[in-house]
């Protein structure tokens, strides 16, 4: 099955109409040794109806999950019916990047839009029109800091995600910055004594995360002090993005620059992306920031529309000089995230608030039994790490229930062995969580 | 168009929260409440409002399923309905990317053929598909680069860049803190053999190129490029926008190409979604395949797992494996097509953009005459000397006949360039009301330049104001306007 309209005869007579009697003689550029003689080697083509069944059955090799419990940096969350049905509109799923404003003007006003909602989420002047991820957006983040204050070094807590800080080192090394990685404290929390003795005037970017990889909510107001302290900036990230709807904005609280996986507003799950990285800074940054931008102007008559703007600030125009290579974002992902931003309006805060409760309930009920116990002491939002007897079979119980566990700490926290980082949101219902804890408390006898 | 804000109403909601069945304690025991917010400052609408507010919105926006898109460089051929259908299967979406092996090896395996297909029609030993778009494959292309040669003790600083490469080659080279400089193309649009020769030596660490280039031509010399690159010790980087050219007629890998990186939502028809998502998987001949970024899949006894067990790969470039979805679809469409589509793909998307280089050739200027590949080049300077019109105007009066503009103004060695990518997937008759249009514009030029310089006339917003978004900047909105 191809998708080409041509008949026998269109081809014979655009052939005609060049001159030419075959194919074959518009590949005369490529040197004869190396031109393909004979077809590639790759399955037989397929119908419609044989792409759909081989595909369904490839679907089904995998096993759909009857609860998911780990959160670990994608989130499961109910997605309302409306995003899909206006992602199904394939005015805007089969457009470009919209360059031509006059006649992209949807996904330009939805695109200002969302970063209208994210600017107001995260207390930030400006919100580009996403980044690959939440990793990536990061990594950019920590890159801008250290070019736009010529500085060398780039801290991290060790409580942002494992693959996010894999993700700032390689950045990182690329660009010949030093990574300084700064310990956490026994509530979960950065340690910020240990931050201020490590920061200093090279300093360019301290990354944190609210909630952090273990689920616990920062305070990040006095770490914002002690890191403007010495000049640098304060960059803060977040694991599931709904908790922008409960926590105050972090601009508000002294963060310079917002970085984070906005996946869990309104997109699925699918295996890690595609997702979106949001990125959002303080006026400062808002002709140095990476990434599209739509802004407000006037046509000729003064009628209101929206364009790509500040494009002085990107790749093709700034060449070497640019700070990011970013050319595309995440569009369409960023539209799933405005239109559910839209539908949830202020329920986003009852729905954070949901998922509060719920992993409450959740971590309530397992400590109830010996030998599991909360790790740390801090606040959390809809994660928690627990120490148990033995996290492994508890998840191979788990799987064997067709349940997703948890995220096993001693992976990337060898100090943390036996600690399971769990998830709770709006999805379990109290029945599938005292399922789930049933399950797990049989695994650890 | 009102903004959400503008239609918002206080109390108004569409998606509703259901009631919490576990113990509800005062939210203060739980989070400390001076770390909360009262007001999420989101707008407060219904579900109808939502739903008209977007499909109006959807009314404003041009996309292949409504009309002709030769955006060149940027491959907008037809995205196949099914496609769409098979990436929203559960087993594909519902699947957590930490979940354990056992949940995940559908998805496992597609990731592991896709990988083997990719390395098969591009001559390449190996494929990562984690980068999530172009460029992102290129600045992962490159960082390899820089691998390759920290591991072989060699201090190379300096990345050489034809002038007609993508713009976003530049800054992936600089971003791995090479030093990037410039290669001038010959008076045939090839790269300028003499002058490469007299950049290359021992502190080049790769050339970045692009083939068929910008201009749409095959690198005639890519072999004798090639070599002369090989032979001073550095690697060639193929940027694979273009693809779609030679799909099933020749391999990147047979030419000597060390590194390409592709877009799969260009060449192997994943939608474009207005920006994103893509994927730009890096594809590496045998000695870089070390260096590749994790996590890979690795297979034995058809069981599938990620492994991160490379010592000397890059590390991450993305949290978790990729835009997986996005890689679904172009799985969908490999099968589909099969070696004998792939290649029928590359023979019409050629004879398309050829067809059209002929029909347009005697109403505007053509830089390069000589048969090109997937796309062709031309310049407006005839309609900017005759009748003071610009390539901008003209792309703005084509959106009044229906179809969307060409790319302009690149490559930027070609002054007031248009840049022509119809694909394979658009008919004769298409082709031949574009090519009419773009006729009935030049003749315009001359006759009417007003009407011209003023469109376009029956898009929903007139020509906008670019100077004043960029000087008053007006990125969001908001109620509170202190931050």
């Amino acid at each position: 099955m191809d998708y080409i309209p041509h008949t026998p005869e269109d081809e014979r007579t655009m052939l005609e109409f060049l001159g030419l009697s075959s194919l074959e003689q518009l590949f005369g550029d490529i040197p004869d040794q190396c031109a393909l003689k004979k077809l590639l080697d790759l399955p037989p083509p397929l119908t419609e109806w044989e792409t759909a069944a081989a595909m369904k059955a490839l679907a089904e090799e995998n096993r759909v999950p009857a609860m998911t419990l780990m959160g670990a940096g994608a989130y499961d969350h109910y997605i309302p019916a409306v995003v899909r049905h206006i992602l199904s509109r394939s005015e805007f799923y089969t457009a470009y990047t919209p360059y031509q404003a006059e006649i992209s003007q949807g996904i330009l006003q939805a695109i200002y839009e969302y970063q209208s909602m994210i600017s107001g989420l995260t207390g930030m002047a400006v919100a580009n029109a996403s980044m690959y991820d939440g990793a990536s957006s990061m990594a950019e983040a920590a890159v801008l800091a250290a070019r736009s204050l010529g500085r060398g070094k780039i801290a991290v807590a060790r409580t942002v995600h494992p693959e996010y800080r894999r993700v700032i080192g390689t950045y990182g090394w690329a660009n010949g910055l030093e990574i300084l990685e700064i310990p956490y404290m026994e509530n979960g929390r950065v340690d910020g004594d240990a931050l201020e003795a490590r920061l200093d005037g090279d300093t360019a970017a301290v990354l944190v995360q609210s909630p952090n990889f273990f689920g616990v909510v920062e305070d990040i107001a006095p770490l914002a002090d002690r890191v403007h302290g010495q000049g640098a900036l304060l960059v803060t990230g977040f694991s599931d993005a709904t908790s922008l709807g409960l926590l105050a904005p972090p601009g508000d609280r002294g963060a310079d620059m917002v970085a984070g996986e906005g996946q869990a507003f309104g997109n699925p799950l699918n295996y890690g992306g595609p997702y979106l990285g949001i990125l959002a800074a303080k006026a400062p940054f808002l002709r140095k920031i990476p990434g599209r931008i739509a802004g407000a102007t006037v046509d000729r008559e003064g009628k209101r529309g929206f364009v790509l703007t500040l494009q002085t600030r990107e790749q093709h125009i700034r060449r070497e000089k640019a700070t990011s290579n970013i050319c595309s974002n995440e569009s369409l992902c960023a539209l799933a995230a405005a239109v559910y931003l839209a539908a949830a309006g202020p329920n986003l805060r009852e729905l954070a608030v949901l998922n509060v409760r719920k992993a409450s309930y959740f971590r309530a009920r397992l400590v109830e039994k010996g030998g599991f116990e909360n790790i740390f002491s801090g606040p959390v939002y809809n994660e928690f790490a627990l120490r148990c007897p033995d996290p492994r079979a508890i998840n191979e119980a788990l799987e064997s229930e067709g349940i997703v566990g948890g995220f096993l700490l001693e992976r990337d926290y060898p100090e943390l062995a036996g600690g399971l980082l769990l998830c709770a949101t709006e999805t379990l219902t109290k029945e599938d969580m005292d399922r789930a804890v049933s399950v797990i408390h049989r695994a650890a006898r | 168009m009102e903004l959400l804000f503008e239609k918002s109403r206080p109390g108004r909601r569409a998606f509703r929260i259901p009631p919490c069945d576990v113990p509800e304690p005062p939210l203060a025991e739980l989070i400390p409440p001076d770390l909360l917010r009262e007001d999420t400052e989101l707008p407060e609408l219904s579900e109808i409002d939502v739903v008209r507010h977007y499909t109006h919105l959807s009314r404003r926006n041009f996309g292949v399923d409504l009309g002709f898109y030769p955006l060149g460089s940027c491959t907008m051929k037809y995205n196949p309905k099914i496609h769409e259908d098979v990436a929203a299967l559960p087993g594909f979406t519902a699947v957590h990317p930490g979940a354990p092996p056992s949940f995940g090896q559908g998805n496992l395996r597609l990731l592991h053929e896709l990988e083997r297909y990719l390395c098969e029609v591009f001559g390449m030993a190996a494929f990562s598909l984690q980068p999530a778009a172009g460029a992102h494959g290129e600045l992962t292309g490159v960082m390899m680069i820089r691998k390759y040669f920290e591991k072989k003790g060699e201090k190379r600083t300096q990345i050489l860049i034809p002038d007609s490469a993508h713009g976003t080659n530049p800054a992936s080279g600089a971003l791995c803190g090479f030093q990037v400089v410039t290669v001038p193309s010959d008076r045939d649009g090839n790269v300028d053999l003499e002058r490469l020769e007299s950049l290359l030596g021992e502190d080049v660490a790769g050339l970045m190129l692009t083939n068929p280039n910008t201009l749409g031509l095959f690198e005639r010399n890519v072999l004798e490029v090639a070599e002369r690159v090989h032979r001073c010790g550095a690697l060639l980087y193929g940027d694979g926008a273009n693809a779609n050219a030679f799909l099933g007629k020749v391999r990147p890998g047979d030419l000597g190409f060390d590194v390409i990186q592709l877009n799969l939502h260009k060449t192997f028809s994943t939608p474009h979604g207005s920006g994103g998502p893509g994927s730009g998987p890096v594809g590496v001949a045998a000695a870089l395949v070390p260096f590749l970024p994790v996590p890979r899949v690795t297979g034995k006894g058809g069981r599938f797992r990620f492994s991160e067990d490379f010592p000397d790969s890059i590390g991450r470039v993305r949290a978790f494996c990729g835009n997986f979805n996005v890689m679904v679809k172009a799985y969908a469409y490999i099968r589909s097509l099969g070696a004998a589509g792939l290649r029928r793909t590359s023979e019409i998307a050629v004879l398309n953009a050829n067809y059209v280089k002929e029909r347009l050739k005697p109403h505007f200027d053509l830089p390069y005459d000589r048969v090109c590949m997937h796309e062709c080049v031309f310049s407006g300077r005839r309609q900017v000397r005759e009748g003071d019109v610009h390539t901008t105007d003209m792309a703005k009066r084509l959106m009044d006949f229906g179809f969307h503009p060409p790319t302009v103004y690149f490559p930027l060695i070609v002054p007031e360039a248009m840049m022509i990518e119809p694909t394979e997937t658009e008919s004769r008759e298409t082709l031949d009301a574009f090519c009419d249009a773009m006729i009935a514009i030049a003749r315009e030029a001359l006759d009417d330049p007003g009407r011209v310089k003023s469109a376009p006339h029956v898009t929903a917003v007139g020509r906008l104001d670019e100077v004043r978004a960029a000087r008053q900047p007006d990125v969001a909105w908001r109620r509170r306007k202190e931050t």
